[in-house]
């Protein structure tokens, strides 16, 4: 459903993504994890077009994104994608944040799009928190209120750029569960995450990535167990030592 | 010396046309300069250059000259170039509404460019267009932190407007001068125009103080 072919892209001279490729089928969970600064957010920003890549190519759904002739906003609302801090919009209730891109974009009924975000709101366990403002919420349920944001536009594929580390330990679970429960229904997702406990639980493939080359794609299984790149071992030691 | 505020009462009724003026100039001009300063803020982030270019020199030159140099313009100068009087009204509503224009731009701007690039990003990501975007996300946030600088702002305006004495205009402290000297109570009516302009100005700020409280609140 997603392939990504030798993506590069630059920042000045600087190369942040180097001709990385990968596939995901539909139904798939991918985790990207990687070292700070290895683009792996810069690969899931260029996967909806946000941002803008020099080489290769990536097409979603069979549309090429790259393509200038491509309709972004068409493309974007078929695919949903969370933040790491939330960008839930402050002036607006958290049922307005889920309904604003239903009436707007995707000219739906306000009423039914009112339905359809509290039905999304019950799913992620905050029906009775509707009414009330981000500045209101817990980061944990700021950050599940923008994954129903993400779903109401009933996307293809979920992407995630490190939906949990912005949030204190007691909350990561919380938004975790979610994501497992969206998972389980088949939802196609790629996670750039750093917790392996999900990756280990509900991710098909893993792919880590540094210095903006994707360095290891396989299974899940065979890459917490099997032969893996000397890079990807120091990473996963730094990262699963305490 | 002993001071006699009779001599407000009985010109009472010319001190009220004048803070009518007063207050309808500042209206007016207000209007005319948050919705031009509105144009000249997005023709400012314009990524095209000579739009940009102009706006950022709109700004500069009404930021540099004293606004009452600007009234003696347009009272003087454009009746030269149009071939007819405009009147002091018109002139003086024309001069502060493009004053007031360069430093609303510079207010609008900095609102705009004070929303998060998250914000943007991820409002995009949903599938708004660009306009959709500033239209639900970005103004209305902007607006909404702006409101207490446009009201300082629009006070100010509310004080410069006594600068119209320059072209003949009768607004609230030229009116106030004219009693004080013809009916020589200057003390008197000074103390008087004094309290006005301060009881008007100091309820604004007082607004102003409130609506950032509220903004805090709600963030």
């Amino acid at each position: 459903m997603i392939t990504v072919q030798q993506v590069s892209k630059w920042y000045g001279d600087v190369r942040v993504l180097a001709s990385c490729s990968t596939t995901i089928a539909k139904g798939e969970v991918v985790v990207v994890c990687g070292p700070s600064g290895s683009g792996k957010s810069t690969l899931i920003k260029c996967i909806n077009g946000l941002e803008p890549f020099q080489q290769g190519r990536i097409v979603v759904d069979n549309i090429s994104v790259g393509d200038r002739a491509t309709n972004l906003p068409k493309l974007r609302a078929r695919v949903g994608m969370v933040f790491q801090d939330f960008q839930l919009y402050p002036h607006k209730t958290a049922l307005q944040n889920i309904t604003l891109a239903p009436v707007h974009v995707a000219r739906r009924e306000k009423a039914e799009a009112e339905d359809a975000a509290l039905r999304l709101l019950a799913r992620v366990g905050l029906t009775e928190h509707a009414d009330k403002y981000p500045a209101q919420l817990s980061g944990g349920q700021q950050q599940r209120v923008a994954i129903a944001r993400a779903l109401a536009m009933n996307p293809i594929a979920m992407l995630f750029d490190e939906p949990t580390s912005a949030l204190d330990p007691e909350m990561i679970t919380e938004v975790l569960d979610v994501m497992i429960k969206l998972a389980e229904d088949g939802m196609t997702m790629i996670v750039v995450t750093h917790e392996m406990g999900f990756a280990r639980r509900v991710a098909h493939r893993v792919v880590f990535m540094d210095m903006g080359e994707i360095v290891e794609d396989r299974p899940t299984t065979e890459f917490f167990q099997g032969t893996v790149s000397e890079r990807a071992t120091r990473f996963l030691s730094k990262i699963l030592q305490h | 010396m002993t001071l006699d505020f009779g001599v407000i009462w009985q010109n009472l009724p010319l001190l009220f046309d004048g803070m009518h003026l007063s207050l309808v100039l500042t209206a007016l001009a207000l209007t005319g300069g948050i919705m031009l300063g509105a144009v000249l803020a997005v023709m400012r982030l314009s990524p095209l250059r000579p739009v940009a270019w102009f706006a950022a020199g709109y700004v500069n030159v009404f930021r540099s000259i004293p606004l009452i140099l600007v009234l003696f313009w347009f009272y003087f100068l454009v009746p030269v170039v149009i071939g007819r009087p405009v009147g002091p009204f018109y002139a003086a509503l024309i001069a502060f509404a493009l004053f007031e224009a360069a430093y609303y731009c510079e207010i609008i701007r900095a609102g705009i460019q004070g929303i998060p690039q998250g914000q943007r990003a991820a409002a995009l990501a949903t599938g708004m267009t660009q306009p959709q975007v500033m239209r639900h996300v970005v103004l209305p946030q902007a607006f909404r932190n702006m409101t207490p600088v446009m009201l300082t702002q629009a006070i100010i305006l509310f004080q410069d407007t006594s600068l119209v004495y320059v072209v003949t205009l009768h607004d609230f402290m030229t009116s106030a001068a004219i009693i004080a000297h013809r009916d020589l109570a200057i003390v008197e009516v000074y103390i008087f125009a004094a309290c006005v302009y301060f009881a008007l100005c100091f309820g604004a700020s007082r607004l102003v103080g409130w609506f950032k409280s509220r903004l805090e609140v709600s963030r």
